[in-house]
């Protein structure tokens, strides 16, 4: 392979560890959010909490590998996104940590106020980054003020944009139903029957905001400058899929609804990525700014290395991460045995 | 504050916290493995309840590893973007690699085995284990050989971009550095863990309050003898990595040693107070020949001071500061760092002899030193870190890069100070949490859950909580 084909190869892989990360980590980042709404008493809030408790954790790691491959294949992308997106990074970063924590501390104390504590921490460290990382989507697609040292020159509240706004909404609602489908196929009682409701009322405000959302990337954004194949494919298989999820929620076929919504997430980050290509971070500040995954990479040698390796692991780690998805594939109910 | 010193001491927090957690995960995770093992090989009940008792220790600190975790792997790119991209070529694919063979397993098989004991087969179930400490410890070493190329980089060549850039992917992984550093850290980390079980043990054992106490006999057993070996070994490696400081980075030998003058043959300093603004020491009480000894195991031997190093480095890189900033915590936490090991040793040496003549248990104030002694590791294992990495100041990368080039250029003062007290705070308030909870349960006398006869699955407690 030359060094083109490498850069390209890379910008894929990391598309699909972001990938990876939207379809899993969103449901858990909507499990999180829809806690406080569909479990009203310890016993419930229990069952939402183990419904994702063997998985949350190898989730989040498709985006620490994301954040990984990002420094060793573009280190100049990793650079000027990091220290440019500080404060949402900051905030991202507190959330995880509580999340994270509040999984494993939560139940191991009876005490109520210990409980709610840790309760509102799973609240808020779904919420922040199912939030943020929308935000940061519409950024990328929008650009960054980045000047010709490649540093962002920005500040945090030039993130703040309302088209960046409504991604943060979009991801946070699209996760939120992505998570209440995840809920409805692995609980049972009341928590199901409020989940499927919430899954009826949630359904069109989502399609809404994404199509919102795609109107105003005609005019923030390039994305329907010059259409490309992987732009039409991800753009149809996210209308398709949101709408597909539609027709099942309202038909009751809810495991088939949440294929919707994983095809949905599929389609938007294809979505975005091939909007972005050959970019990696557009630069409002004139096209000649822009990082690419060119100005931005490896070297061709670092590139050739870590392909080997990547390409190697990648299917263990998909055989393995599926392999649990069947061990733990019940559903919930009042009588199984809760770790968390 | 200035920005660069804000970077610093956010680093500095935020690195040594996440240690605390890091090296008992690694180090109670074998030990745990080990507990199901013989678990699953004997049907022994008492080494299921061990492998339970000590399992659910392990995960309240694997938590919180693993989220001090993260702001690490996102700090390089927040405060330090130029030096991200400065090493990104080389650096960050031991980073991605790390993710890839050891976050995964780690995260998916630790969820597997939390969640698995009633749902796998015995061996499966242990295999889920094994899997979680072979990851994490294989995740040390993908992170050491990262440090490793900031101690001593090899494999490498500078583009004419400027940056470092990787030519040797071989080298880089079996950098001598990284091939002393390892075994010493995993090994450091089975000191923690070892110590940290016989401690709790030694509690209950002082106690003797729990239902059952023949369970922290074994552990006890367990803990003091890769107590012992594990502590022993770190030692040993310890010792060879200051044999090659003396020849990759004899500044910070120097200033591990206070060492002000070069000296042939150099004494061992055992205390000094030193003054910093003259660069001279003002009390000294030293072994003559002892450093030399130390250093290439004859008794003469050229170690080179502060001041002959500073002089040489000005010639060869040009005028500047190159000597660490603070010589007495280089010069302190090396000294912590030995004799803490040292003393770890003795302690767990005393208790195997007072074990194997059946005396440990009568022993009451070595069993109080033992509970205190869990926290020799964690002392041991900050003031290891402050040496490596204060020693090497005012590099960041080891002759190539100084830390004042490293530190992001757009990131305020203001930004970096929300950041560093909001890290602090949140940390402070989960070392709260997690302290709190570790005592609860390493302090449980388990009486509610079992009689005599040490329980196996209890579907009692399937919602009251056990975890």
């Amino acid at each position: 392979m030359d060094y083109q084909t490498l850069q390209t190869l890379w910008f894929v892989l990391i598309a699909v560890l972001f990938t990876g990360f939207f379809l899993l980590e969103g449901y858990d980042y909507g499990v999180g959010v829809l806690l406080p709404f569909v479990s009203k008493n310890d016993a419930e809030r229990r069952m939402v909490i183990n419904a994702i408790g063997p998985f949350w954790d190898g989730n989040e790691v498709w985006l620490l590998t994301a954040g990984g491959a990002i420094f060793a294949a573009f280190p100049n992308w990793y650079a000027t996104l990091f220290s440019g997106f500080y404060l949402a990074l900051f905030l991202i970063l507190i959330a995880l940590i509580v999340r994270g924590v509040a999984f494993e501390f939560r139940s191991k104390d009876e005490n109520p106020r210990w409980r709610s504590l840790w309760d509102a921490a799973l609240f808020i460290g779904s919420f922040l980054p199912a939030l943020l990382w929308g935000v940061a989507v519409g950024n990328f697609l929008r650009g960054v003020a980045i000047d010709a040292s490649m540093t962002v020159v920005g500040s945090f509240f030039d993130l703040l944009n309302p088209y960046a706004l409504l991604g943060g909404v979009l991801t946070l609602t699209l996760f939120t139903l992505h998570g209440a489908l995840f809920l409805e196929l692995k609980t049972d009682g009341l928590v199901r029957e409020r989940v499927q409701k919430i899954t009826r009322w949630l359904w069109l405000p989502v399609t809404v905001i994404a199509l919102a959302f795609v109107g105003y990337s005609a005019l923030e954004t390039d994305m329907f400058a010059a259409l490309n194949i992987v732009e039409i494919l991800g753009l149809v298989g996210a209308v398709a899929g949101l709408l597909f999820t539609g027709a099942m929620i309202f038909t009751k076929r809810f495991g088939r609804a949440f294929l919707g919504t994983g095809i949905t997430l599929v389609g938007t980050v294809a979505l975005v990525f091939a909007t972005l290509f050959p970019r990696v971070l557009p630069s409002t500040l004139g096209a000649e700014f822009d990082l690419t995954i060119y100005n931005a990479s490896s070297s061709e040698y670092t590139l050739g290395v870590m392909t080997v390796i990547a390409l190697t692991l990648v299917p263990v780690i998909l055989a393995y991460q599926a392999w649990t998805y069947w061990v733990f594939r019940k559903r919930l109910t009042a009588q199984s045995h809760l770790e968390y | 504050m200035d920005a660069l010193t804000l970077a610093r001491l956010q680093f500095g927090i935020t690195t040594v916290y996440h240690f605390f957690f890091v090296p008992l995960s690694i180090g109670l995770a074998i030990i745990v493995a080990l507990m199901q093992t013989q678990y699953v090989r004997t049907g022994n009940e008492k080494y299921k309840a061990m492998t339970k008792f000590w399992g659910k220790l392990l995960l309240i600190n694997f938590a919180m590893g693993v989220v001090t975790g993260i702001v690490q792997e996102f700090q390089f790119g927040m405060n330090w973007s130029e030096y991200s991209r400065f090493v990104g070529d080389i650096f960050g694919a031991p980073l991605a690699i790390e993710a890839l063979v050891a976050f995964f397993i780690e995260s998916t098989f630790l969820g597997v085995w939390i969640f698995g004991w009633d749902k796998l087969g015995k061996r499966t179930h242990l295999l889920a284990i094994w899997l979680v400490a072979f990851s994490s410890t294989l995740s040390s070493f993908w992170i050491l050989v990262a440090n490793s190329f900031m101690q001593n980089p090899v494999g490498y060549r500078i583009a004419e971009s400027g940056r470092a850039e990787m030519t040797d992917f071989i080298a880089v992984i079996t950098n001598p550095n990284v091939l002393l550093q390892f075994p010493h850290v995993v090994l450091g980390a089975l000191t923690t863990g070892a110590f940290f079980v016989l401690g709790i043990s030694a509690y209950h054992l002082l106690r003797g309050r729990h239902a059952n106490l023949a369970m922290f006999q074994t552990s006890a057993q367990i803990g003091m003898v890769i107590g012992v070996i594990a502590v022993l070994a770190t030692m040993g490696f310890g010792h060879a990595q200051g044999q090659r400081m003396a020849d990759t980075q004899p500044m910070k030998l120097a200033s591990a040693e206070g060492l002000w003058q070069s000296e042939d043959p150099a004494g061992l300093s055992m205390f000094q107070i030193g003054n910093e603004a003259e660069r001279t020491s003002v009390i000294n009480i030293r072994i003559p020949s002892l450093l030399s000894f130390l250093s290439y195991n004859t008794a003469d031997g050229m170690v080179q001071g502060i001041n002959e190093l500073q002089a040489q480095y000005e010639a060869q890189y040009g005028p500047g500061d190159y000597a660490p900033p603070a010589i007495w915590l280089t010069y302190w936490s090396f000294r912590a760092m030995v004799g803490a090991g040292a003393l770890m040793f003795v302690l767990g040496g005393l208790s195997f002899i007072l074990c194997r003549t059946n005396r440990l248990n009568q022993t009451k104030w070595l069993l109080r030193l033992l509970v205190l002694a869990i926290f020799l590791p964690y002392l041991a294992n900050s003031t290891g870190w402050m040496l490596t990495e204060v020693g090497r100041q005012p590099w960041i990368v080891q002759g190539l890069m100084t830390i004042d080039q490293a530190v992001s250029p757009n990131v305020t003062v203001e930004m970096l100070a929300i950041s560093l007290v909001g890290f602090t705070l949140i940390y402070g308030l989960l070392m709260v949490a997690d302290v709190y909870l570790l005592q609860k349960f390493a302090r449980d006398t388990g009486s509610e859950s079992s009689a005599p006869a040490p329980q196996t699955d209890q579907p009692k407690t399937a919602l009251k909580g056990a975890y």
